[in-house]
């Protein structure tokens, strides 16, 4: 298998530019830390980064001084508290990162007109809300049917989208279950794509179940696989989200010098993901895998 | 933390108010859960008044069944054993804007009299002293959903006069704008309906103005005006929150909260 199998470090070389729109997505579940590792690591610069939310992965990626922009929906660490790293470059007098932002329902509309080659969506939100005043490209527009009004998002097409996928073939066909987000809508939106997996499988695997596919190879530019690539969040079947590392990110991110220590230390002095997995240990990979609740097989028929 | 004794049992107000915000959902159906506090109170609501409730999840999960109550609202245990996993525009343009959601339950950092809330900004929007998270999905489920459930901690500084952002609507200026608004432009929503805190219930009044229903044990109106940036209205007939039940509080403590993530 070779086909548009590449390493991540010679994917991210390639791939991702300097002043790039980068949309890393998947919602809670399935965030390539690994490709937005390799971007720091890289010190690519300018970027604007788009997610839902930003997460820790955009943490770290705006504490190294990757991004010019953010563009988002929900900003925070789930459960635990703030982003202190954003939270740092978007505060008082000194804030110095352009925010754009939508309801989630207007980022995954906007991934949607990227994807459909649309010129906006529409969508009955932002009613009486100071949104559309914080953003102006939030627009209201009436029904060309004459049934009253709407708010309009526009497009919004990544030069680059990062997926995590369980699976794909070397092609780039990525199949995904559990939590599914907006990942295939970013995709699509996005002018180059990387699929990221936890594993490789050959072709004959995707095609007994088609229905699992949420993005075909004819997008992807590029399969990396990366064992592990989404901790600390987490891919369903494979390993568990590692809540605990969320939570110590908190202390860390509040303290600059300690956020740089982290950076240093997991990311600039390690080569790659795999060093970060042993760097892990085994015994916090064990903790976060779980038993096994295996599907039923379903039957696609044989139709000659 | 103050805790409150009854005869044989003792709770703190944060669990007074996930109790009461769980007996809110007697009778319904559909809820749409909302990130932190509201997901303890709809997972425990579940497991005692309404165990038929079906739990939808923005992440993209309809009838989750989560065996465990997770840090965040987008964990694995909310798809193992669901009726549905939908892409997230799925979740959004089919459930909540396609009028299947009964109540959206939401978490605020400030809110009003009329039940409009800010989650987005403390300070003006573009050099906050305070940036928050922002919408996520909170300002389509207060449009679209058809009642709206808040619960939060009561502070002066989180119960004000003027809320710094509105980024979901409430009952805008009043009951008679917001529901002329609502009936123009065709919202599903009919507004908030309740407002669980840690001292007491309310539910919105003729006014659509936010009116203490029932104090908690333990708390005292005084308590309830030192945190609230208005004067408040309170029902003629100001009842008691029943104490939760020895059954709530083991569900809390030691099947859905052991750690104290929500507790705490």
């Amino acid at each position: 298998m070779s086909g548009k199998v590449a390493s991540m470090r010679d994917a991210i070389a390639e791939l991702v530019r300097d002043g790039d729109t980068v949309a890393i997505e998947g919602f809670t579940h399935l965030i390539s830390f690994a490709a937005g590792h390799e971007i720091i690591r890289q010190r690519k610069r300018d970027l604007v980064l788009a997610r839902m939310t930003p997460d820790v992965i955009y943490d770290q990626m705006i504490a190294a001084g990757t991004a010019r922009k953010l563009v988002f929906s929900w900003l925070g660490n789930p459960g635990v508290g703030g982003l202190h790293a954003i939270r740092r470059v978007t505060e008082g007098s000194e804030a110095s990162l352009e925010l754009e932002e939508y309801s989630h329902f207007g980022m995954v509309a906007r991934y949607t007109a990227g994807a459909a080659n649309l010129p906006f969506f529409p969508l009955r939100s932002y009613f009486e809300t100071d949104l559309p005043v914080a953003n102006p490209l939030i627009r209201e527009i009436e029904s060309p049917y004459g049934d009253g009004k709407v708010y309009a998002v526009p497009p919004l097409k990544p030069d680059v989208t990062i997926v995590h996928a369980q699976r794909a073939s070397a092609n780039g066909d990525a199949q995904v279950w559990g939590l599914l987000g907006c990942q295939k809508e970013a995709a699509f939106a996005a002018e180059r794509v990387v699929v990221v997996v936890e594993e490789l499988v050959d072709e004959s695997i995707i095609r007994a179940d088609p229905n699992r596919t949420i993005i075909p190879g004819l997008i992807v530019d590029a399969v990396v696989v990366e064992p592990w690539g989404a901790h600390p969040s987490y891919v369903q079947g494979r390993y568990d989200r590692d809540n605990r590392f969320y939570r110590d990110w908190d202390p860390i991110s509040r303290d600059v010098e300690a956020t740089e220590a982290w950076l240093r230390e997991w990311v600039h002095d390690l080569g790659g993901r795999a060093g970060y997995v042993e760097k892990l240990g085994q015994d916090r990979l064990a903790s976060l895998t779980p038993a096994s609740a295996p599907s039923g097989v379903v039957d696609y028929g044989a139709y000659r | 933390m103050s805790v409150e004794a009854t005869s044989d049992q003792s709770f703190t107000r944060t669990e007074m108010m996930i109790v009461a915000a769980a007996r809110e959902l007697a009778g319904q159906h559909v809820c749409f859960v909302g990130v932190g506090l509201p997901n303890i109170a709809v997972n425990l609501a579940k497991r005692t008044i309404a165990p038929d409730l079906e739990l939808v999840y923005e992440a993209g999960v309809f009838g989750a069944r989560p065996a465990r109550l997770p840090l965040s609202i987008g964990d694995p245990t909310i798809v193992t054993g669901a009726t549905a996993v939908t892409s997230m525009f799925e979740l959004f343009a089919f459930y909540l804007q396609g009028g299947l959601i009964d109540v959206g339950f939401l978490g605020a950092a400030q809110i009003d009299r009329f039940g409009n809330i800010n989650t987005t900004v403390i300070g003006g929007y573009l050099h906050p002293k305070t940036r928050l998270p922002g919408s996520g999905g909170a300002c389509e489920i207060a449009i679209n959903a058809r009642q709206v459930f808040v619960i939060m901690r009561q502070g002066a500084r989180s119960f004000v006069e003027r809320i710094d952002f509105r980024t979901s609507p409430g009952n805008l200026g009043g009951a008679e704008q917001s529901e002329r608004i609502r009936r123009e432009e065709g919202w599903l929503g009919r507004g908030p309906s309740v407002v669980v805190t840690d001292l007491g219930i309310y539910h919105f009044d003729e006014h659509g103005e936010m009116r203490l229903d029932s104090l908690h044990p333990g708390a005292t109106l005084d308590e309830v005006r030192a945190t609230m940036g208005w004067e408040v209205r309170i029902a003629e007939a100001l009842g008691t929150t029943p104490a939760p039940t020895a059954e709530e509080l083991w569900l809390i403590r030691e099947e859905l909260d052991p750690e104290g993530a929500y507790t705490k």
